[in-house]
């Protein structure tokens, strides 16, 4: 036996094959591409903030004269005011509908819960519209409410309606995994019902309810259509930004309030985040499924509640869908289709609603693409932590900039002159790149949830079979997650539809999308020819939403035979 | 011979935690080596550093004489099988066969026909057109042994291919995989913490403990004489007596001396452990003058199927227990029962000695 000295260890360096390449120029370019269509602007949007109106650097000034001018410094407190109000109110609303759905017995479960959906397809300003026909000031039941709808009491009826099934779903989540075996215990151990209530039922919801509630927080806090439509003098953040950009063309003091609106609205998801990573699975494998058993008092009772509920959500859209086709409100109530004649109202007539199928089938198709290739080369590429982290940062980034935040960024970026990619500014292209870039998160963490339940060794085996990545992407990875790539791909298409906050800004005359027609139109003082316009966005994204659940069950059953035993 | 793999001071840390320390382990070409170690003991760990699935820390890596420390998996020579399988779900079972082969830019024709093949081989000649979801789990586990051996790599590499199946059907595959290996003379490493596995297939054992090697050798080296106090814990059953070497060949327990092989690598009155397996503690027919007597009284006994296992107290020394396996033959002509007088032997090529 030699006694040699031990050789030195150095520590080894892994050569990368084609395939580790291949994906780590992508990520390098979805960094990119992610750097150009979120952060950049944001910073562009930060940094207006301190500059005059000519561009020069002013420090802190439109800071300081923002906070020491009341009426703007009122409207941040507004703002506050009122999602605080529609908080208290939206989210145990939301907590007992959704208990209904999955704790007890109700006849016709499926259509209570369809109904609570129905907001979501529908841009903001479509409550808000409603809200005007019932008690504006020629409304039906003006003479029952005591002052004017218009401002707190309208903008606050109308977040409820908005906001209602984005905390119903998140409740829903929360409340459909329940133990039944905690329930059998607490029962064995003879608690009374409401201390069961108290120390099972409402300890298990416990993470759903606060991301409820900072979910109806930031969406009143950011939301531009409602307070537009009915917020009459009463200024809130969302429509500040609104009237210092497009009014009084103050881009540094839009700027500026466009920060103020960010603080809450990042913060909001920061908590979350906090929130959420304490959350243990409460649900193990071994846990029995909570099957609820009819009883006819409480069954009753939520039956009522929920009948009542999806009767104020019903009304509010048949309000708006009558207010459409009435001729002359409220003096002639003869019905007609006049009110869809869009030329005559606005100059793009029926091109708006084109335009908007347009936009919304391209963020669609761009926008899946992107987002599930992306999570797919962050979930999959060996090693490069670094830059796997920074693309976790930017694609969670969106979720916490309010929309017309982020449509401000956009005019800042993209309009200067000293930008090559100024050539978008104005094109439909814009609008999907901004579209794609507001809405990213959701679809990020979808595929990227899809592609964690699918088995990690796919990479491997195909590695060892010498076939390279992407091939297995395209026959096995992209195949088997279909039905999220559809899911992330109909929301993209129905918020491309409804959303007006992000794009607002970023239109010109021959791209101007539907929801936007809508708030010109109305800001025209046609209401019923917004009402329309309205109505045919909320039937144009249900009815995608319908063929999308057609297709998931007939056709993805006839496509994926693979998932039959 | 020249070794087929060879792996040389191999070290795998996760952050602060050593996974693998300083591993070196030669395969011969044609060889079936298992991994054996319990859980956590770093043989998952050792298999992907071979495979180059989790690259090792230092330490090197030489495959039919290429240093392949450094490359890709896709730049090396295996096929690999895991516990889950990790078929693909929305593929056929030939298409998941055939995956590796389709790449390699072969005839159609060529490749139904190598797949119909390996199919035939591993005894599902007609499944072809099945998905995964519709086969059982010892059934998909077969595929993904056919789509490994499919490439035809020199290598082949099984994650505990048979702790997800139920005990009958491993039975079945621990036979049928180790005929297989034979017939295509692959060499081969399989992880297992199932030792009866490991020393019905294995051509070598290693035993892993702690990221580190504790014996390597036959099933027969490793079972009849393990190098290591945790080897001879881990592989079977094993009684270990406490006690002090008197001389390089005596162990004092207690009031007993015990006569044992010669030990020299121990040092004359250190504490040591002297160990027996409980099948090898002789009862029948013990000659007057033999060797290790001691005598006992059964204090339990347990009906284990084929044999019973007694729970025996020295009855000089209170203190000292072992357990013996009694066949039923021996319960029944010697009418042993709980409480009866026995003289046993520790026969001393049986005894082996450890230090403490
Ligand atoms: N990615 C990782 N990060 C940190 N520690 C790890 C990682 N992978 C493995 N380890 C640790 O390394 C040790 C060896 O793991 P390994 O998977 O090789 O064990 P094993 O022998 O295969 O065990 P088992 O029989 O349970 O599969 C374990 O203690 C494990 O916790
Ligand atoms: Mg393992």
């Amino acid at each position: 036996m030699s006694l040699a000295a031990p050789t030195p260890k150095t520590v080894l360096r892994i050569s990368l094959s084609r395939d580790d390449l291949l994906m780590r120029v992508g990520l390098v370019a979805l960094v990119g591409v992610l750097l150009l269509i979120v952060a950049l602007p944001l910073w562009a949007l930060l940094a207006k903030g301190f500059e005059d109106r000519d561009g020069r650097y002013v420090g802190l000034a439109n800071y300081i004269s923002y906070f020491s001018t009341p009426a703007l410094f009122n409207s941040a407190l507004n703002s506050f005011h009122v999602a605080a109000v529609c908080t208290v109110i939206v989210v145990p609303m939301s907590f007992l509908y959704a208990y209904a759905l999955t704790r007890t017995v109700l006849p016709g479960k499926w259509l209570f819960q369809g109904i609570s959906l129905i907001p979501i397809f529908a841009p903001s300003l479509l409550p808000g519209l409603a809200l005007v026909y019932l008690f504006g000031n020629q409304g039906f039941f003006k003479g029952l409410i005591g002052g004017s709808i218009y401002g707190f009491d309208g903008i606050v009826i109308a977040q409820v309606f908005y906001c209602f099934p984005h905390a119903t779903m998140i409740m829903v989540t929360a409340l459909a995994t329940a133990d039944a075996r905690l329930y059998e215990a607490a029962d064995a151990l003879g608690a009374s019902k409401i201390r069961v209530f108290f120390t099972v039922t409402l300890p298990g919801a416990k993470y759903g309810l606060i991301s409820a509630a900072l979910v109806v927080f930031t969406l009143v806090i950011t939301d531009f259509g409602i307070a537009k439509v009915i917020g009459g003098n009463f200024n809130v953040l969302a429509t500040d930004v609104y009237k210092q950009v497009i009014g009084q063309q103050n881009f540094s003091m839009g700027a500026v309030v466009g920060m103020v609106l960010l603080a809450p609205a990042a913060l909001a998801f920061l908590v979350d985040r906090l929130v959420q990573r304490k959350q243990v699975a409460l649900l193990t494998a071994r846990a029995v499924p909570l099957i609820p058993k009819p009883k006819f008092g409480r069954d009753l009772f939520f039956t009522a509640f929920c009948t009542l509920v999806s009767a104020g959500i019903l009304a509010i859209l048949g309000m708006a869908a009558w207010g459409s086709l009435i001729k002359y409100w409220p003096y002639n109530l003869s019905l007609t289709l006049a009110n869809y004649e869009f030329a005559n109202f606005d100059a793009n007539g029926w091109e708006s609603y084109f335009n908007s199928l347009r936009m919304a089938a391209g963020t669609a198709i761009i926008g899946t693409a992107l987002m599930f290739v992306g999570a797919w080369l962050n979930e999959k590429t060996r090693g490069f932590g670094v830059i796997r982290g920074i693309v976790q940062l930017l694609a969670f980034l969106p979720m916490a900039v309010p929309g017309i935040v982020l449509g401000l960024g956009y005019i800042f970026f993209f309009n200067a002159p000293n930008n090559p990619l100024n050539f978008l500014y104005a094109t439909i292209g814009i609008l999907v790149i901004n579209t794609v870039a507001h809405f990213y998160t959701v679809g990020h963490l979808t595929a990227t949830t899809a592609l964690k339940q699918i088995h990690p060794e796919f990479e491997s085996v195909s590695a060892s079979l010498k076939v390279p990545i992407w091939k297995t992407f395209g026959r096995v990875t992209a195949p088997i997650c279909l039905p999220a790539i559809l899911d992330i791909a109909i929301y993209l298409f129905v918020n491309a539809m409804t959303t007006v906050s992000s794009v607002i800004f970023l239109y010109a005359p021959d791209t101007k999308l539907a929801s936007v027609a809508a708030v010109n139109i109305e800001e025209a003082g046609t209401t019923a020819a917004a009402a329309a316009l309205c109505l045919v966005i909320v039937i144009t994204s249900a009815a995608v939403k319908a063929l999308h659940l057609l297709a998931d069950r007939f056709l993805l059953g006839r496509l994926q035979a693979w998932r039959r035993r | 011979m020249t070794n087929y793999l060879e792996v040389r001071d191999l070290s795998k840390r996760f952050g602060d935690f050593t996974a693998l320390g300083n591993v070196s382990l030669d395969v011969t070409e044609g060889e079936f080596v298992c991994f054996l170690g319990p859980s956590g003991c770093g043989k998952t760990t050792l298999l992907r550093a071979i495979a180059g699935l989790d690259p090792q820390t230092s330490g090197t890596i030489r495959q039919k004489g290429r240093d392949v420390s450094a490359l890709p998996p896709a730049q090396r020579d295996f096929g690999i099988v895991f516990q889950s399988y990790a078929l693909f779900p929305n593929l056929t079972v030939a298409d998941n066969v055939g995956y590796g082969l389709v790449s390699r830019r072969q005839a159609r024709g060529a490749i139904a026909k190598r797949v119909e093949e390996l199919l035939a081989m591993v005894g599902l000649p007609d499944s072809g057109p099945k998905y995964p979801a519709q086969l059982s789990g010892g059934q998909q586990q077969r595929v993904a042994l056919a789509r490994a051996l499919a490439t035809s790599p020199g290598l082949l590499l099984l994650d505990e291919p048979l702790s997800a199946l139920d005990a009958r059907v491993r039975l079945r595959l621990r036979h049928e995989i180790k005929a297989l290996q034979r017939r295509l003379g692959v060499t081969t490493i399989m992880v297992t913490h199932d030792q009866e596995e490991a020393l019905t297939m294995a051509d070598r054992i290693v035993v892993m403990n702690h990221g580190a090697i504790e014996q390597v050798g036959s099933p027969q080296e490793i079972y009849r004489r393990p190098a290591t106090a945790f080897v001879a814990d881990f592989v079977g059953s094993m009684n270990f007596l406490a006690g002090t070497l008197e001389t390089s060949e005596r162990v004092k327990i207690g009031g007993l001396v015990f006569a044992c092989p010669m030990q020299d690598g121990l040092v004359v009155g250190t504490k040591v452990r002297l160990s027996i397996r409980p099948e090898d503690v002789r009862v029948r027919d013990l000659p007057a003058d033999v060797a290790n007597r001691v005598p006992v009284e059964v204090a339990e006994l347990d009906f284990v199927g084929a044999f019973c296992r007694a729970s025996l107290k020295v009855r000089t020394d209170g203190d000292v227990a072992l357990v013996a396996d009694f066949s039923s033959n021996l319960i029944r002509d010697l009418g042993v029962d709980i409480g009866s007088r026995l003289d046993v032997a520790l026969p001393p090529d049986r005894v082996r000695v450890y230090a403490a």
